[in-house]
């Protein structure tokens, strides 16, 4: 406010400060330009022009040497008439309708449980983050040797009461689930903050009155907590639901190459597709497509939380 | 009365616990088998029934992992990635980041739009040309590869404008009249202040950038170029198909013990991180 005020008062005074007053907004164009100029340089080369550059390339077509011209709609066609493009898309979804939810459900219950007031809650949220900050890449080989159909602890273990468990990650049935679930093995522990941080802000008295009208847990924690909580839902949803989106480490490294694994076909992903076509067999102008279409899937689902977030979402 | 709700409580309490720890179990547990199986034979890992703990402790599976592949230019490899892309992207982004929170001049709005835009569109849409900038550039198998797209960030320009956005306005009055340009107030004033968004932004970009799959292995080819996390991938690709699970789990914890030492250091910072991105 006195920002405003003050050279405005100066210049009652002194005739001159407009000019000066012009020179300070000058400098001050200058030194924002000035900051901005790397990062805005370096997204422009690396991340602006990038976009408008695969969307060029999804009109192309790729020879060998990496050259390619103008093949109008020509990939489009192709993607979709390519049985795969479809099995990407129908993995993609299941991948993010069950892993999405599911990964949400069990953050939010692990986060009350932690918000309790007991002992030991550093230790707890220690040992449930560890798979975030572990590489996808030990991960997946961990739960690969889990899975393991022959010598794998979690078939023994099944066994051990009766099941004969399945083969995990060469059953094209089954591989996606597998994957699913070590997805959101790894990310409980980040979610699990976010929404720990959500509930501690829900203020106690809540809690307390509604415990004199003699609410039980269950009727407080949907009529208190999980309102209350929408925020942090809201959020943790658009970003895990992006991410799913665009699942590709666990598959990629969990099922290993189309050749030795039969379920690696079935199971692959929208970002999966993009990668083999675009680094693997030389079909850039097929794997511009691809992501241009997960471009728009990604901006269409964006659009429509956004749109519904009035609906369910509370803010106070 | 009060016996009982203290019953009940001590009670509730232990249920409390008694859920917290098996899911506790359950994530501990791969990792427990991880170390497990990296110290037994081969024989002895696949023995039905699993034998639990190794009968004889085989740490050379740790120095023949080092024999098959250059670990230590992974460890060099994601140690100056990482360290480069932290200290760049912290120090640009908040460079920004100050510009777009603190300064008002012609096309913020839509410079920040612009910035916007690129924290929207996924990953897969900027792959390709980058790619191909870097084998123009001729960067292919370069660590300047793995670190020179990585130091630019909207996400970290985002997330530091919300934090120079929270500080109060007289701050940089007091020196704008002491005759400071702004990038006097953003080094001496903004940047102490701003401390623990910096630090959240740099656990960010460690994460990420130690534990980054796709890229690596898109870029840099050759296995003495390549980071942890892509050498781990080509450990068990077809290139060497490797199923000896002892050895791949030695190079799994190779891999990720320093991440895990440093986040049980900076919990505090993590935890805080990851909620200032939460909370707005």
């Amino acid at each position: 406010m006195s920002s405003q005020l003050q050279p405005e008062m100066h210049a009652a005074v002194q005739p001159k400060t407009k000019k000066s007053l012009n020179r300070m907004k000058r400098s001050d164009w200058f030194w924002a330009y000035l900051m901005i100029a790397p990062t805005l340089i370096g997204l422009g080369v690396f991340y602006l022009w990038p976009i408008v550059q695969t969307i060029y390339l999804s009109f192309t077509k790729w020879g060998g040497f990496g050259k390619y011209k103008w093949a109008g709609l020509h990939n489009y066609e192709l993607l979709f008439k390519d049985p795969y493009l479809w099995i990407a898309l129908k993995n993609t979804l299941i991948y993010t309708v069950v892993a999405v939810p599911v990964g949400i459900a069990i953050s939010i219950f692990i986060a009350v449980l932690l918000n309790q007031k007991i002992k030991g809650i550093t230790i707890y949220r220690t040992l449930y983050f560890l798979p975030v900050v572990t590489m996808a890449a030990a991960v997946a080989m961990v739960w690969r040797w889990l899975y393991n159909a022959d010598y794998g602890l979690i078939n023994y273990l099944l066994g051990l009461v009766g099941i004969e468990g399945p083969r995990w990650i060469s059953d094209p049935a089954i591989a996606l689930y597998a994957v699913i679930i070590v997805a959101v093995w790894s990310s409980i522990g980040y979610n699990m903050v976010i929404f720990l941080a959500g509930l501690q802000g829900i203020p106690r008295s809540y809690y307390e009155a509604a415990e004199i009208d003699g609410a039980g847990p269950i009727r407080m924690f949907f009529k208190i907590t999980l309102p209350l909580l929408t925020p942090s839902i809201f959020f943790v949803s658009i970003t895990s639901l992006i991410g799913a989106f665009q699942v590709f480490d666990l598959i990629y490294l969990m099922l290993g190459s189309k050749m030795g694994n039969p379920a690696t076909e079935q199971t692959q992903t929208m970002a999966y597709l993009f990668f083999t076509n675009g680094f693997e067999s030389g079909n850039g102008g097929y794997a511009a497509a691809v992501a241009v279409v997960l471009l728009v899937m990604i901006l269409i689902v964006t659009a429509i939380q956004m749109k519904l977030q009035k609906k369910w979402v509370h803010y106070d | 009365m009060s016996a009982y709700t203290s019953l009940n409580k001590t009670a509730k309490n232990l249920l409390v616990h008694l859920m917290l720890i098996v899911g506790a179990l359950v994530m501990v547990a791969p990792f427990v088998w991880m170390v497990l199986t990296s110290l037994k034979s081969l024989g002895e890992s696949t023995q039905v029934p699993p034998v639990i703990l190794p009968t004889k402790y085989q740490w050379e599976n740790y120095t023949h992992i080092f024999e098959m592949l250059p670990f230590l230019d992974f460890y060099w490899n994601t140690v100056i990635t990482t360290v480069a892309k932290v200290i760049g992207q912290v120090f640009l982004c908040s460079l920004a980041a100050y510009a777009f929170a603190r300064i008002e001049f012609p096309g913020r709005n839509a410079l920040f739009i612009l910035f916007l835009t690129v924290l929207m569109v996924p990953g897969q849409v900027f792959l390709l040309p980058q790619f191909m900038i870097m084998k123009e550039l001729g960067w292919l198998n370069t660590l300047t590869a793995l670190i020179v797209p990585g130091l630019f960030s909207a996400f970290g320009t985002f997330l530091l404008r919300q934090f120079f956005m929270s500080l109060p306005k007289e701050l940089e009055e007091a020196a704008k009249l002491d005759g400071c340009n702004h990038f006097q107030i953003y080094w001496r004033i903004m940047l102490p202040l701003a401390k623990p968004g910096l630090i959240a932004l740099a656990i960010f970009v460690a994460l990420w950038s130690w534990n980054d799959l796709m890229w690596p292995l898109i870029v840099n080819s050759t296995p003495d170029k390549m980071p942890l996390s892509a050498g781990l991938a080509y450990l068990t690709g077809e290139h060497t198909n490797l199923t000896n699970y002892p050895i791949l789990m030695a190079g799994s914890v190779l891999a990720i013990w320093p991440m895990i030492i440093v986040f049980i250091f900076l919990q505090k910072h993590f935890v805080e991180g990851i909620t200032l991105t939460g909370s707005k």
